[in-house]
């Protein structure tokens, strides 16, 4: 419990924010974004500045981490950012109706490019920004609490982060179910020319895609931030099981990349757990395993979300929740 | 004549640009430059062969990299005689049981009807065959890991010339591009390079976290090489004389008998290394001509065209009465095999295996900027793209050090923003080379020199 269900839970709302960031450009923009986890550092590197400016100026939230107070300010200019992108590089290939290869390589240079850039104002190495109360539950005050003899500790950013998404996530479900506009950017990216005859504006579609996509990258990102470290380079190789994840829900269903970030989260940590303790508890003692009794070594990480991609790719290629047909 | 002007105004100022480092910096950075360009050439055309003849997407360029680097590995150093010894017998019987499972697995496939119970009796072969190997290999594997763990700790390799390593090495990523493919080449554009860039990672996490084949994070070093060592080019007497031939000049102008031997000291260490920087030039050209001339011909042969034919339109090449799915799987496997040869000579370069150093930016993504920006579909164009964006991956620093100097001259040498700008110069690369990509792509989308097919 401790050490599986609420990591895997935290970690998979991160992803899941991501995945659906994926998916969302991938539905109505029409093109996988290799820029993804680079977009969310950058958006998080915001947040860091932000806080610290707050943080001089002696402005926080008491027990809460400051960065939450930074992050609306953030959103703003990932906001102006992400347009800005559109504008000047992806607008001239969606209007030229290039295939979606010649987009995604260009997404690869908005990759290198904001990656140069969050490296040259922020720097390589790791930051940390989060302040204020660090555990909501301690490990020994559990203890004392329910007398059992094993600690429970919940870090305060594992709450604030599957809050935060649960929080997110519907009003985003509400928008795009609800809202006529989010049912324009569902006929939208169902099919293009329909929703153009039908009087859908697409320059708004793609607009408030990229705002979206902008509170969706800049929220995940920080909390990704505020629960682990800050590192441009972890945030790029995140973009790889947040690729998994939007795939294996089915990419362009926003509901399937929100699971598909806990399907990849768990099954990750469930399988590169240690479970030793867990049969030292179950087993009588003279069966108890001298090993770790792990299935696989905490290094394949990665190759677990990651193989269960090509499984899924293999058996399912429009993934377990039914995505777009491709 | 004219019509090759441009690919010959290209390359000459290409060369130009390499002397001209090698004036102002130093030989020895020119070489190093120079050699590193071809092995990137190498993985270029390996990547213009799948993205330009064919269309294919392949982001697991750095898998198939790592994978020649490890046949170098394999190849040229000693095999670990207590390694064998002590857990030798457990890995080969892990290895026939392995091939066991897939026999048992393939047998199954072919027998039986497709149905529920057979994806059953699949998932119970794999699942059970996991578990026996792992119950068979851990005990070799971690008496294998305990052999000397500071120096060896792993098999070895065969103990043969490293070059052997670089037909091996596109053997293997041959044959991982070979089972890639028949799994996930039925996928459409962007599915696949998400999932070969998927595959090259995990293929990477094998290679660093399995010890007893690789040494994994440890690194293996002191790789043999194709090429005298310097130390040993200091000692032999032709290669002074030569080194005093040629800089006979400037020696006879030193009157002094000892000064002149210190100066003639300092050209013979500084020539050895240019020396043998030139002998391994020398084989990496002969490789990239070959592989050239080989790419070229395939590229005007009736097999060229059928497979641009491919690329342009797949349906039509299909019901033309071309198999498509089998020259995908080809062309696949042949592009990987020749980034396989790039990764051998990328560690017989360097002498030394740091599955670490494996990183998508460096070698997926840069690869593939060399391609756009070369000019895809056209060998010399990729070949150019290798040149020159490795070129400006390396003088980026020095560029944008010089860049920052100027804008900021008019600030303190205190100033915070001029010492934080200093720090990131090594980050500029990045930015060069996404707005390079960039610019390329909107206005140039062919490439510096574009494809142009003409019918001999």
């Amino acid at each position: 419990m401790n050490y599986i269900f609420i990591p895997a839970l935290t970690y998979g709302s991160q992803l899941a924010l991501g995945a659906i960031f994926v998916t969302l450009i991938y539905g109505i923009l029409r093109f996988a974004n290799f820029a993804t986890g680079d977009m969310m550092s950058f958006g998080t590197m915001i947040t860091i500045l932000i806080t610290w400016y707050f943080q001089s100026i002696g402005v926080s939230l008491g027990i809460l981490p400051t960065a939450l107070l930074a992050i609306p300010f953030a959103i703003i200019f990932m906001i102006f950012y992400m347009l800005f992108i559109d504008k000047f590089v992806f607008k001239y290939y969606r209007v030229n109706k290039s295939p979606p290869v010649q987009l995604a390589m260009v997404s690869i240079g908005v990759m290198f490019v904001t990656q140069a850039v969050v490296r040259i104002i922020i720097g390589p190495s790791d930051r940390r920004f989060f302040d204020g109360e660090k555990f909501i539950i301690k490990a020994r005050e559990f203890k004392e609490m329910t007398g059992l003899n094993e600690g429970l500790a919940i870090k305060s950013t594992q709450v604030l982060t599957i809050f935060a998404t649960i929080v997110l996530v519907s009003i985003l479900f509400w928008f795009l179910n609800k809202t006529k506009t989010g049912k324009s950017m569902k006929a939208y990216s169902d099919n293009e020319d329909l929703a153009l005859l039908s009087g859908i504006d697409p320059k708004k579609i793609v607009m408030i895609t990229w705002i979206i996509a902008g509170i969706l990258a800049t929220v995940g990102g920080a909390l990704y931030g505020l629960d682990k470290s800050f590192k441009p380079f972890t945030y790029f190789n995140n973009m790889l099981p947040i690729f998994a994840a939007a795939i294996v829900g089915g990419i362009g269903n926003p509901f399937g990349a929100f699971l598909g970030g806990y399907v990849i989260a768990f099954s990750e940590i469930l399988l590169t757990y240690a479970y030793k303790k867990f049969f030292i508890y179950v087993l009588p003692t003279s069966m108890e395993p001298d090993s770790l009794v792990q299935l696989l070594s905490t290094d394949y990480k990665f190759a677990v979300s990651f193989s269960i991609l090509v499984i899924v790719l293999l058996y399912r290629p429009s993934g377990i929740f039914k995505g777009k047909v491709l | 004549m004219r019509k090759n002007f441009n690919v010959i105004a290209a390359y000459s100022i290409m060369i130009g640009l390499i002397i001209l480092v090698g004036i102002f910096q130093s030989w020895n950075i020119a070489l190093s430059i120079f050699n590193l360009c071809l092995i990137s050439a190498v993985m270029t055309m390996g990547a213009n062969i799948q993205w330009g003849y064919a269309g294919l997407i392949n982001f697991g360029i750095m898998g198939y990299t790592a994978l020649g680097g490890l046949a170098a590995v394999l190849i040229s150093v000693n095999p670990v005689q207590e390694a064998w010894s002590a857990g030798g017998f457990n890995i080969l019987f892990s290895l026939f049981l392995v091939i066991g499972m897939v026999l048992a697995v393939r047998f199954v496939l072919m027998k039986y009807k497709k149905s529920k119970l057979r994806n059953y009796i699949i998932a119970t072969i794999i699942i059970l065959g996991i578990i026996i190997i792992r119950f068979i290999s851990e005990p070799g594997i971690e008496a294998i890991e305990e052999v000397n763990p500071a120096k060896t700790g792993f098999l070895g390799g065969l103990g043969l010339p490293i070059i052997f390593s670089w037909i091996v090495g596109a053997l293997f990523a041959g044959g991982l591009a070979f089972v890639i493919g028949k799994v996930a080449l039925g996928l459409r554009a962007d599915y696949l390079a998400i999932a070969t860039l998927l595959i090259s990672e995990i293929v990477i996490a094998i290679i660093k976290h399995e010890d007893w084949l690789t040494r994994g994070v440890k690194n293996v070093i002191g790789l043999k090489r194709p090429a005298p060592y310097e130390v040993n080019l200091q000692q032999t007497d032709w290669f002074i004389n030569l080194v005093e031939k040629f800089n006979s000049g400037k020696l006879n102008l030193i009157s002094d008998l000892i000064e002149r031997q210190a100066a003639l000291n300092q050209f013979v260490i500084e020539g050895s290394s240019v020396f043998v920087k030139l002998c391994y030039s020398g084989l990496f050209l002969v490789v990239v001509i070959i592989l050239l001339i080989l790419t070229q011909k395939a590229l005007y042969s009736p097999w060229g065209r059928m497979m641009r034919a491919i690329r342009d339109n797949e349906e039509a090449a299909n019901a033309m009465g071309k198999n498509v799915v089998k020259q995908h799987l080809l062309i696949f496997v042949l592009g990987s095999a020749i980034v396989g040869i790039a990764g051998a000579m990328l560690v017989t370069q360097d002498g030394l295996f740091t599955p670490g150093s494996y990183r998508p930016m460096r070698y997926t993504f840069l690869i593939w900027v060399m391609v756009i920006v070369g000019g895809s579909g056209n060998n010399f164009g990729a070949i150019l793209g290798g040149f020159v964006v490795w070129f400006l991956w390396i003088e980026a620093a020095p560029i944008g050090l010089y860049l920052v100097n100027l804008t900021t001259a008019g600030l303190e040498d205190s100033h915070f923003l001029k010492i934080h700008l200093i720090e990131s110069v090594p980050y500029f690369r990045f930015l060069m080379m996404g707005v390079g990509l960039l610019l390329i792509m909107r206005y140039r989308p062919k490439g510096i020199l574009p494809e142009k097919i003409e019918i001999k």
